[in-house]
């Protein structure tokens, strides 16, 4: 198990090697920040010294060593445009992501898994047809419509949930948190369901799909000759043998709504790290997008480490494989 | 003899589909005493595996059991609900399947599947339930059982795997096991050792069992009687050592001639002209009939099974009947 871990991490510290040359790479070759940064009629001392002192005169291996330089050391730099710490600023605006993301992932994950584990175990019936409708619907409906038909809804027609924004924060180890207050709790409602719709709809199939694949096995008939109750089937058995592609699903939809909940975060002006690279992007502000780049690296790769551990948590095989 | 524990009359499942009507099992019937141990021979898409099913009611859509009676120690099966059924199911008819890699679950130990099975049945505490699961893989011959409770069965062999199943099956000690083919993914020499070990258990625990194959060979080393079944009927029956010695029914005979136990070496295979039918367009009369070369006319209406003490045939022709008028 230990030499799993090892191979595993040294695995993602190459994967984070390459990226952040990518990113680096990628970034620095579209356009140039000092025609945004610096007014165009400055002049060209000034011009001079504003490259000089962003370190733009220097060849582009030696702005990527230094760069990596400073990320070692927990720097990644100051944003050109706010002239703050690039972490300081992400860290501002990554709780806000963080709970929409993880409330809407998680309830679609429950939620998806239940309904199509039904919708898999009677395929007949009008409730498993009509789940099967409403996946369908939440696969081809555009989320922005989605949110604007939420907001119209819920928020205009009906007054019962607010259209935008944070609502009520509450302060917990030195960050803002909506969720834990009920004003909070009602501003998340609308964008997590936003954000839901789509994997909820994915779950849906991957459980169904899953579900009717397993209940032929001989696993579950012999766990009925056996005398098992239907219920304690689709717990004990049925629900472990269907989980591995689930949690895949789980970990890569969790890691790209963190980084790209844009739509619904611009929809219900949401003020998460969605929002501020969209902002970044449009001024060319290359520290935040370079260091939002390889945190959204970082998080890929470690979702999928912790992934790929929960795997060898719940199957002996892997376990046993990764081992000897 | 006692009085039989399971008592099968007329038994017919047919599978509704969209194709038309499958008679998968289309009339069988037999009695199995405590401890006896019954094979059920037949081709592929006989109906053996069917009855197997049948007989616990596991029978999936589209199919069902359309008519006939399933007697389990004096109880009505086919009436009962699908709670009073599961209840019996595991604790007075258990069934092995084939492929033991295909019927455990790769990810929960052995101890934990053994606990389930319990569980589905009795409340025992943890301790106990771990002491009756050692008693059982002992008795089956798993080595150091109580260590192998924490093993998953990625970990054993395929032999043992099947012992594993047949440990659960016997948790209980069901008045019933029904084996559909249960060694024939195994190599040879382990699957003798598990068809004298299931031989050995039956007659110490006093299970019946029902054991399906298509080899005659291995049913034959093992079963005190057959039932040869044909396109969903069972077409003879009775003791191994006297339907194998003098088969009444031309199929049973055709399947004897077969063997290769049964040519002298060099020769070829005698066959059975022709293919099993196919269950949705089955002829009228014996199913048998176009592959029989004893067929007459009279073969055109469907013989009902006839009975000479402990043996019964479905033939109007039967093989060997001058013998039997001389005697």
């Amino acid at each position: 198990m230990l030499g799993f871990i090892i191979q595993r991490f040294l695995q993602a510290v190459g994967v984070m090697a390459v990226m952040s040359v990518i990113v680096f790479c990628g970034v620095y070759a579209i356009g140039n920040p000092i025609d945004i940064v610096i007014p165009p009629e400055a002049t060209a001392e000034i011009r001079q010294d504003a490259i000089r002192r962003l370190g733009l005169d220097r060849p582009l291996y030696e702005q990527y060593f230094i760069f990596i330089g400073n990320l070692l050391q927990g720097d990644l730099g100051r944003s050109f445009v706010y002239n703050i710490p690039v972490l300081e600023l992400i860290g501002g605006r990554l709780p806000a992501t963080l709970e929409l993301v993880l409330i809407s992932v998680i309830s679609a994950t429950v939620l998806g898994v239940t309904l199509g584990i039904y919708a898999g175990y009677r395929p007949d019936s009008w409730v498993a047809k009509t789940i099967m409708a409403v996946s369908v619907l939440g696969f081809s409906v555009p989320s922005f419509w989605v949110g604007l038909i939420l907001i119209l809804t819920f928020a205009v027609n009906l007054g019962w949930l607010p259209a935008g924004g944070r609502g009520d924060t509450v302060e917990i180890w030195g960050v803002d948190w909506s969720f834990p207050t009920v004003n909070g709790l009602s501003h998340i409602v609308l964008p997590a369901i936003n954000l839901a719709l789509f994997k909820l709809a994915m779950m849906i199939r991957l459980a169904r799909a899953g579900t009717r694949e397993i209940m032929l096995t001989d696993t579950i008939k012999f766990a009925r000759a056996a005398g098992l109750s239907e219920g304690t089937i689709l717990r004990r058995h049925l629900l472990k043998l269907i989980s591995i592609p689930i949690i895949t699903v789980f970990g890569l939809e969790l890691g790209s709504t963190l980084a790209f909940a844009v739509v619904t975060e611009t929809i219900f002006s949401w003020p998460g790290v969605g929002k501020l690279i969209i902002d970044s992007i449009a001024v060319l502000d290359r520290p935040v997008m370079v260091a939002y780049l390889i945190l959204v690296a970082f998080l890929f790769v470690t979702i999928n480490f912790v992934i790929d551990l929960v795997f060898a948590l719940i199957d002996p095989r892997v376990r046993h494989g990764a081992s000897s | 003899m006692s009085a039989p524990v399971l008592s099968v009359r007329d038994l017919r499942t047919h599978f509704f589909t969209r194709a038309g009507v499958v008679k998968a099992v289309d009339g069988v019937s037999f009695d199995l005493a405590p401890g006896e141990i019954m094979g059920l021979v037949g081709e592929s898409g006989s109906g053996k595996t069917v009855t197997g099913f049948s007989l616990l009611g596991l029978v999936d859509e589209p199919g069902r059991i359309v008519e006939g009676s399933i007697k389990l120690n004096g109880t009505e099966l086919t009436t009962l609900s699908d709670v009073e059924l599961r209840a019996r199911r595991g604790r007075d008819i258990s069934m092995i399947f084939q492929d033991p890699i295909a019927t455990l679950n790769p990810m929960l130990t052995i101890g934990q599947q053994m606990k389930l099975a319990i569980d589905a049945h009795e409340r025992l505490g943890k301790r106990a339930a771990d002491a009756r699961a050692t008693e059982l893989l002992t008795q089956v011959g798993i080595p150091s059982a109580a260590a192998r409770l924490r093993a998953y069965p990625h970990e054993f062999s395929g032999g043992m795997r099947q012992r594993v199943a047949i440990a659960i099956a016997l948790l209980h000690r069901p008045a019933v096991i029904v084996a559909d083919e249960p060694t024939t993914a195994l190599d040879v020499s382990i699957q003798a050792q598990i068809l004298y070990q299931m031989r050995d258990l039956a007659a110490e625990t006093g299970t019946a069992l029902i054991w399906i194959s298509h080899d005659l060979a291995v049913v034959s080393s093992l079963a005190s009687k057959l039932a040869v079944m044909y396109a969903g009927r069972i077409v003879e029956q009775g003791p191994t050592a006297t339907l194998l010695r003098d088969p009444r029914h031309p199929y049973t005979a055709g399947l004897l001639a077969s063997l290769p136990a049964m040519a002298p070496p060099g020769a070829p295979l005698a066959q059975i002209p022709g293919t099993t039918p196919s269950l949705l367009s089955l002829p009228p009369g014996c199913p048998f009939a176009p592959r029989c070369d004893r067929a007459t006319a009279e073969c055109a209406a469907e013989p009902e099974i006839t009975f000479r003490g402990d043996r019964g045939w479905r033939c109007f022709h039967p093989v060997g009947q001058a013998e039997e008028v001389t005697a």
